[in-house]
C-alpha cells in the first residue's frame, strides 16, 4: 500500500522481453486443461442444472484454470505487446489437439498434423522475429 | 459444404467481441504498473479497474456466441478459420489504439498460424 513511487517503477521497468510471451504460453496450457477438464466435466454431467455443474468437480476445476489463465494473460499484456501476445493463444489448438489424442483417443490425421506444425512454426515466428 | 450462414455469422461475431476483449485487457494491464491491488480496484470512479471486467466479460460473451456458432450443423472446417480472423481484426485495433507497429514477423507468424488454424480446422470433424 505505502511506498507506491519505488514499487512501481521497479515493476514497470522490468524489461524481461521474452517473459510475455513465456507467460501466454503457459497460459495456452493452462487452457487447454481447463477445456479437457470441462470436456470431461460435460461428459459425465449428471443433472445439467446450474447445481449440477456446480457439483461437477471436472467442470469447476476447468473453469479456475480458466480464470488463472486469464490472469496470467493480463500480466504478460502489461509488458508485453497486443498485436504479439493475443495470436500466441492459438497454440491452445496444438494442447487441445495433443491432449485429446492422449485422453480421449481422438484421431489425429494429416490436416490436423500440417496445422499443428503451422501453427507452431507461426509462433516461433511471432517470438523470435516479431520484435521489429 | 452445410455450415448455415447464420452459424458463420455467429462465430464472426466471437471472433469480433473476443478481440476487442483483447483490448480491454490490455488497456486495464497499464494499470497493474501502480500495483498488485489495481488488478480490481482503481482510483477514479468507477473506483473499480472496469477496463478489465470488460475484457473478461467480452470473453465470456465471445465464447457463448462461439458456442451457438459451432452446434450442429455449423463445421468446424469452415468455422474455426473464422476464429482466426479476430487474430487478423487483434493485429488492427493494436495499431490503432496502442501504436503497435507491423512487422515483418508479425504478418508472417499471423499468416502461419491463421492457415494452421485452417488446417486444423479442415482436419476436425
Amino acid at each position: 500500500m505505502s511506498a507506491p513511487a519505488a514499487d512501481s517503477a521497479r515493476i514497470s521497468d522490468a524489461p524481461a522481453r521474452r517473459q510475455p510471451v513465456g507467460l501466454v504460453f503457459c497460459c495456452t496450457i493452462l487452457g487447454a486443461a481447463a477445456q479437457v477438464l470441462m470436456k470431461s466435466g460435460a461428459n459425465h454431467m449428471a443433472n445439467p442444472g446450474l447445481l449440477g455443474m456446480i457439483a461437477n468437480l471436472p467442470l469447476m476445476a476447468g473453469y479456475s484454470l480458466y480464470g488463472i489463465s486469464t490472469l496470467l494473460l493480463v500480466i504478460a499484456l502489461k509488458d508485453g505487446e497486443l498485436s504479439l501476445l493475443y495470436p500466441v493463444i492459438a497454440l491452445t489448438y496444438v494442447w487441445v489437439t495433443v491432449l485429446s489424442f492422449l485422453i480421449f483417443r481422438d484421431h489425429i490425421n494429416p490436416f490436423k498434423l500440417t496445422g499443428i506444425v503451422l501453427i507452431v512454426t507461426g509462433v516461433a515466428v511471432l517470438g523470435k522475429g516479431g520484435r521489429r | 459444404m452445410t455450415t448455415p450462414v447464420s452459424h458463420m455469422l455467429l462465430v464472426l461475431l466471437a471472433a469480433f467481441i473476443g478481440s476487442f476483449g483483447g483490448v480491454f485487457l490490455k488497456a486495464g494491464s497499464a494499470e497493474l504498473r501502480k500495483g498488485w491491488m489495481y488488478l480490481v480496484i482503481a482510483k477514479e470512479p468507477p473506483f473499480f479497474n472496469w477496463r478489465l471486467a470488460a475484457g473478461v466479460a467480452m470473453f465470456l460473451l465471445s465464447s457463448y456466441f462461439f458456442v451457438l456458432g459451432i452446434r450442429p450443423p455449423g463445421e468446424l472446417s469452415v468455422l474455426y478459420p473464422m476464429v482466426a480472423l479476430g487474430y487478423i481484426f487483434t493485429l488492427l485495433w493494436s495499431r490503432i489504439f496502442f501504436k503497435e507497429p507491423f512487422t515483418r514477423g508479425k504478418v508472417l507468424g499471423l499468416f502461419l498460424i491463421v492457415v494452421g488454424v485452417f488446417f486444423v480446422g479442415l482436419g476436425s470433424k
